[in-house]
């Protein structure tokens, strides 16, 4: 299978995808094997890019500072967790002056809340500050490698689709207007279309992202 | 050359002048009694009898050379494609690297019209050091290969003749484009050995080769461009690093100097960079792509075909 530990691909994905992303799970049983949160596209993520609109920064953190930050895209929200352990990332959140646009290199990790819940949020490796080209050509990456996978959904040898048929009960075609969304909202993106009111309207898709 | 006697031949060229006595007929009633009673196959046997002889004469396998003189084909560095052959290639020295091993005298690129590939000489072949930029004629030397990748060893049996000519290199670069996503150590403000010949980075004011040295300043940037399909890893030289950063390196010193501390280089490097998109040109050596060429992708990009795609699928 895999030889020399290759760096894991950094998966772009969009919030509401990622929100969704409530399964984890390792390949192996090694005790130092990657955790891998299932895609409900049908894809494994161990890190991904995100590159939002910083419009939220708190420290709610008890005995140590602990900065949450809320990186906002343009169909959801991303929650960036960092503590002492990314102290970098950190000291970013603490310096910063939001409304930013950031981009995030991080790993997706899950929360259990009170309620019983699964959250997912973005444990930074980095966080650095960007600019809105960047977030453009983002959401159209984003939307690219987004709509690939939705592609895949139907390979029969796409173990991950199969997991995620099993895990998840939303459709993929949600992902795939979310994907619509988010070039629609892009300045300039064909917002002109009248005759494209299906996909934009009758998507049962705003769901307000609940903050952990 | 399936017929038993011209392998006796061969092997007796290649040992006659390490072997008192060799007889083309000894070898190959060796050969014979290996086929016609055992029913090896005819290399297997050859290279049997090979080992016995490079056994009898106290002699590496290297030492001997691809079957004897002048009769390895002339090959173009991108054709290679086959491990462990013998071949002879006419070739400049496109670049020089820092060997990461005391066994290894020098490692970097050759290059010829087809293409580059990596070249290795170990410090036990005992050869003359090739040079930079000088084109030469080798011989003898033996292919390689690591995960897909072609590389040649010269060995001891290397002849090493300097040409006094140039050849245009081939472009085989390759481009990557995406994110750089990550910054690995050994980036930033970095210092090499001074000795002649050795560029390596030092560890703690250490060179591997020399020990304790005055180091020279050097810039580079270690990174990984990730365009969320494949993580490519990258390293950008002084003059790239330079140009994208907008920090010379004698701004790097003054850097370095004033925080008393090296790795402030690094983080404000790091700032700068990460999270960008960039495209990337260059060589690649392994499993880096060595950049030549980094331009930071700043124009905007039309979301048209994308939207079309998601709409009509």
């Amino acid at each position: 299978m895999s030889q020399a530990p290759t760096r894991e691909v950094a998966k772009r994905v969009f919030a509401r995808e990622f929100n969704d992303a409530t399964f984890t799970f390792k390949e192996s049983d090694d005790e130092r094997a990657p955790n891998f949160a299932l895609l409900p596209t049908g894809d494994r993520s161990n890190r991904v890019f995100v590159v939002g609109t910083l419009t939220e920064t708190e420290d709610i953190g008890d005995d140590s500072e602990y900065w949450r930050g809320r990186v906002v895209g343009p169909t959801g929200t991303f929650f960036a967790y960092a503590g002492q352990y990314q102290p970098d990332a950190a000291a970013f959140l603490r310096d910063a002056e939001p409304p930013e646009y950031v981009a995030v290199v991080g790993k997706p990790r899950t929360f259990e809340t009170d309620d019983g819940s699964v959250n997912v949020s973005l444990r930074p490796e980095s966080i650095t500050a960007t600019d809105e080209t960047a977030r453009e050509r983002w959401v159209v990456e984003t939307a690219e490698r987004t709509l690939d996978r939705i592609e895949a959904f139907d390979d029969e040898t796409n173990e991950y689709a199969e997991m995620a048929r099993d895990e998840y009960d939303t459709a993929v075609e949600t992902y795939r207007r979310e994907v619509v969304e988010a070039l629609e909202a892009l300045d300039g993106g064909g917002g002109s279309d009248d005759d494209d009111t299906e996909d934009a309207d009758d998507a049962d898709d705003v769901e307000p992202e609940a903050a952990p | 050359m399936s017929d038993l006697r011209d392998h006796a031949e061969d092997v007796h060229e290649q040992f006659s002048d390490h072997i008192d006595d060799l007889s083309v007929d000894d070898i190959e009633a060796r050969l014979q009694t290996l086929v016609g009673e055992y029913k090896v196959p005819v290399d297997e046997a050859r290279r049997s009898v090979t080992s016995h002889y490079l056994d009898e004469a106290d002699m590496e396998r290297d030492a001997l050379g691809g079957g004897g003189t002048g009769s390895n084909e002339h090959v173009q560095l991108a054709d290679v494609d086959e491990d462990e052959q013998w071949i002879d290639v006419t070739a400049k020295v496109v670049d020089l690297w820092d060997p990461r091993s005391d066994a290894v005298a020098q490692v970097g690129l050759l290059g010829d019209e087809s293409g580059t590939s990596k070249f290795t000489a170990f410090a036990s072949s005992d050869l003359p050091k090739l040079e930079e930029d000088a084109v030469y004629s080798l011989q003898n030397l033996v292919t390689d290969e690591y995960q897909g990748n072609y590389s040649v060893k010269l060995n001891r049996t290397t002849t090493i003749e300097k040409l006094d000519e140039d050849i245009e290199v081939g472009d085989d670069s390759t481009t990557v484009e995406g994110a750089l996503v990550a910054m690995q150590s050994g980036s930033g403000l970095i210092k090499r050995c001074p000795e002649d010949d050795c560029t390596r980075v030092l560890q703690n004011g250490r060179c591997n080769e020399h020990g304790e040295v005055e180091g020279e300043f050097d810039l580079r940037i270690k990174g990984v461009v990730d365009d969320g399909m494949d993580a490519h890893e990258v390293i950008f030289d002084k003059e790239t690093t330079e140009a994208v950063t907008d920090i010379s390196l004698e701004e790097a010193k003054d850097m370095a100097m004033d925080a008393l501390d090296t790795t402030v280089v690094a983080d404000e490097i790091r700032d700068l960079v990460i999270g960008k998109y960039y495209r990337v040109s260059g060589p690649t050596f392994g499993r880096y792509v060595l950049a030549d060429d980094v331009e930071e992708l700043t124009e905007r990009v039309d979301p048209e075909a994308t939207l079309i795609r998601a709409r009509s699928m």
